[in-house]
């Protein structure tokens, strides 16, 4: 029996297990969207604005591991998507996204809704596909699920002419995916393992830093054993945090330009680097010269380009950190006879002092909301075992610092890309991916405003997402860069006009509640837990507090702004008044 | 340093721009960039010329590795090698230089593939030293047109002594 392109794109998403989709409809896509219509198997989330489909597909695949589905129109419902594409592609995170595309007689022609999305996806996507033959789609489509999935993932988009879902064919489903220029490295080479692991035998001062890559291959708990059984400290990127336990006493908590002081102290002054995972970004190094000078480096990761881009690399590794990592436990619990307690006593004892020194903390002012308050808080209430998505800025910064994360896959956020409006639709995603788990994004009032219209979906799919929005009135970081950097000329960083999330919330038929000061924080969040339906907590927090320990940008993470410098100097100067 | 980076892709709509696109969006130098058919049709080489230090030709030969499209990367710098270039001259030379161009022309190896009253037109093939030569003497004889191939690069075979 024949079917059709959009037939054929229902068979393979069953045979994918694909049971949600997000996306919205458009002209030259409703031949599937009719298919869905009555469809079982597939279920389609409808978001308001293609944007929000990514993001939630997103934050679909970061929490569940599967990839993530999206299905938009041509022209702007493909252009929309550009966004969220970008942003999976920087976090490596697998998804598959359909755009309809004008019928191929016309592409190229300037056609109503026409756009070559696959030219503009190219740079990021991890690859794209015009199907332009309905008798390829099945194998384009497996192709795509299959280069989306495995190897470092990343987002894959398949564009579909209006006439390819029209046209029929024998649907047969490949079983087999065999690309000759595609075979990921799997296992790492065993020579270079071998050396890695005589390097944690001879370190005086390591440190492990752990990456996304930690999370994506399921490598938590060989992560574990390697840093317990060596005594190692693990500090952690952003995309790496739940990838080590945030409350194991090795664990240094987040490095880089709002990282701990301990985790940058540590990084700086080790002698040895375990990289696992992670990529050396900009904002985990600081000034790359400057960077861990008397550490050698050992980088584990999957993606060869990762290695010695921005830093130089004493012994590489490629490959997936799981299987690296059981490589190397193999060899050093040969060679463990409990020694390494002893071995590390120097090292640990000082990193102690580094943590006594300058713990991560904020000063708390009458009521007035501190917004690590309503972030601790809500670490409390939550023991620690919410998915919290986040958007971009202070927000997303005093999440990472003051709640702790010790499971994988519970922190999910826009790490590379730093795209404000994601963490509202990918906790509609998280959500959707499990019901029955608590899912927070914590916002800003900025950020929460650029995707604010999928509160509708939230509603219609009543899911019970919670929203707690760190209301300062101000793009908040802008506001601390021009603070600092450029004497207090806020520019254009002052919004002027918040609207009242309350009323918002409440004319989508969500709840609102709000806080202005430190005592309602606590009875809030208890009572927006309580309610099963979206919740915005609007927590009025002191609009000047700042992020810190802050490394300048350019500099080496080791030259730390801190808070108690600044009150210090606020002191000073009222003394002269 | 100049690089000669040979790439065996798929041979697909779209592979070309992917290849320059990164080297675009990364920063990456092209002097030049020639594209063709293998003996497998279903194979392109690509022969791509680019500067820069050991970090970014790494880097390069890395990125270029990773996209889906690419088969195989070669650094033709690291290993024996032949290099060639086509270049095609038009020049218009007074009618006392015009014996002058034909000489050189036979010297250098080259063809007059076209020629009229007030023209000739050379094809020249050779390595990037022959080229820059021909081209020095042809300057002053008038160039009127000039066009080139990109460069071109194949693996020596070592020669086994009996």
């Amino acid at each position: 029996m024949k079917l059709s392109g959009a037939e054929i794109f229902i068979e393979c998403l069953k045979k994918e297990g694909v049971k949600h989709i997000f996306g919205y409809p458009g002209g030259v896509v409703l031949n599937i969207f009719d298919l869905l219509y009555d469809n079982k198997d597939v279920k389609l989330i409808l978001t308001r604005h293609e944007q929000g489909a990514v993001h939630a597909a997103d934050g679909y695949a970061r929490v569940s591991g599967r990839p993530g589905v999206v299905l938009v129109t041509s022209g702007p419902g493909a252009t929309n998507t550009v966004t969220g594409i970008a942003t999976a592609s920087m976090d490596s995170v697998p998804l598959v996204v359909f755009s309809g595309q004008v019928p191929t007689m016309l592409i190229g022609n300037d056609a109503f809704q026409e756009a070559d999305i696959v030219g503009i996806t190219r740079p990021c996507t991890k690859y794209n596909f015009l199907a332009k033959d309905v008798n390829d789609l099945a194998e384009i489509i497996r192709e795509a699920f299959y280069i989306a999935t495995t190897g470092r993932p990343g987002p894959v988009l398949i564009d579909l002419p209006k006439d390819v879902t029209s046209g029929k064919t024998d649907f047969i489903w490949p079983e087999d995916v065999k690309i000759r220029s595609y075979n990921p490295t799997y296992e790492g080479n065993k020579w270079m393992i071998k050396q890695a692991a005589h390097e944690i035998t001879k370190a005086k001062r390591p440190i492990i830093i752990a990456g996304g890559g930690v999370i994506i291959s399921g490598g938590h708990k060989e992560l574990k054993e390697l840093a317990e059984i060596t005594q190692i400290p693990v500090a952690m990127t952003l995309m790496g945090l739940g990838g080590f336990p945030g409350t194991h006493k090795l664990s240094l908590g987040m490095l880089g330009m709002h990282g701990t002081y301990y985790a940058n102290m540590a990084t700086q002054n080790s002698d040895l680097i375990v990289a696992v995972g992670m990529r050396f970004d900009d904002r985990v190094t600081g000034n790359v010269d400057g960077f861990a000078p008397q550490a050698k480096i050992v980088h584990i990761d999957i993606d060869p380009t990762s290695i010695r881009k921005n830093v130089r690399v004493d012994i590489p590794i490629v490959g997936d950190v799981k299987f690296i990592l059981r490589e190397m436990l193999s060899i050093l619990k040969e060679e463990s006879k409990g020694q390494w307690t002893e071995i590390r006593k120097a090292w640990l004892s000082q990193i102690g002092q580094w943590k006594k020194a300058r713990p991560l903390t904020y000063h708390s002012i009458d009521d007035v909301i501190k917004p690590q308050f309503v972030v601790e808080k809500i670490y409390e209430i939550t023991k620690g075992d919410a998915i919290i998505t986040t958007e971009v800025g202070q927000n997303q910064m005093w999440t990472a610092q003051f709640y702790k994360f010790d499971k994988p896959r519970r922190l999910v956020t826009s790490g590379g890309l730093g795209t404000m409006g994601y963490g509202f639709p990918a906790a509609i995603g998280a959500q959707i991916a499990f019901p029955d788990k608590l899912v927070i994004d914590i916002a800003g009032d900025g950020s929460i405003q650029m995707n604010i219209q999928e509160l509708a979906t939230a509603v219609l799919e009543k899911l019970p997402v919670k929203v707690a929005i760190l209301n300062n009135r101000y793009l908040g970081m802008v506001r601390q860069w021009q603070e600092l950097f450029f004497h207090e000329r806020y520019s254009y960083s002052h919004l002027n006009m918040v609207p009242d999330f309350v009323k918002v919330a409440e004319a989508y038929g969500a709840v609102g509640l709000r806080a202005t000061k430190a005592g309602e924080v606590e009875p809030l969040i208890e009572e927006a837990l309580r309610i099963k339906k979206p919740v915005f907590m609007d927590f009025i927090v002191d609009w000047k507090e700042k992020v810190y320990p802050m490394v300048p940008a350019g500099a080496p993470i080791d030259q730390m702004l801190f808070e108690e410098e600044e009150k210090k100097a606020e002191k000073k100067l009222r003394a002269v008044k | 340093m100049r690089h000669t980076i040979s790439v065996l892709v798929e041979n697909k709509f779209g592979v070309l721009s992917r290849i320059s696109g990164l080297f675009s969006g990364r920063g990456y130098n092209i002097e030049s960039l020639s594209v063709g058919e293998t003996i497998d049709p279903q194979i392109s080489v690509m022969t791509i010329v680019t500067t820069g230090d050991d970090w970014v030709i790494e880097q390069i030969t890395k990125q270029l590795n990773k996209l889906i499209d690419v088969i195989k990367v070669t650094d033709m710098t690291e290993l024996d090698h032949v290099e060639r270039e086509m270049v095609m001259v038009k020049v218009a030379p007074r009618q006392d230089d015009k014996a002058e161009v034909l000489r050189l022309a036979e010297i250098f190896r080259g063809r007059v593939v076209d020629s009229s009253q007030k023209t000739y037109t050379i094809e020249i093939t050779g390595d990037e030293k022959k080229i820059a030569a021909f081209v020095e003497l042809m300057k002053p004889m008038g160039i009127k047109e000039f066009v080139r191939t990109g460069k071109v690069a194949i693996a020596r075979e070592g020669i086994k002594k009996k």
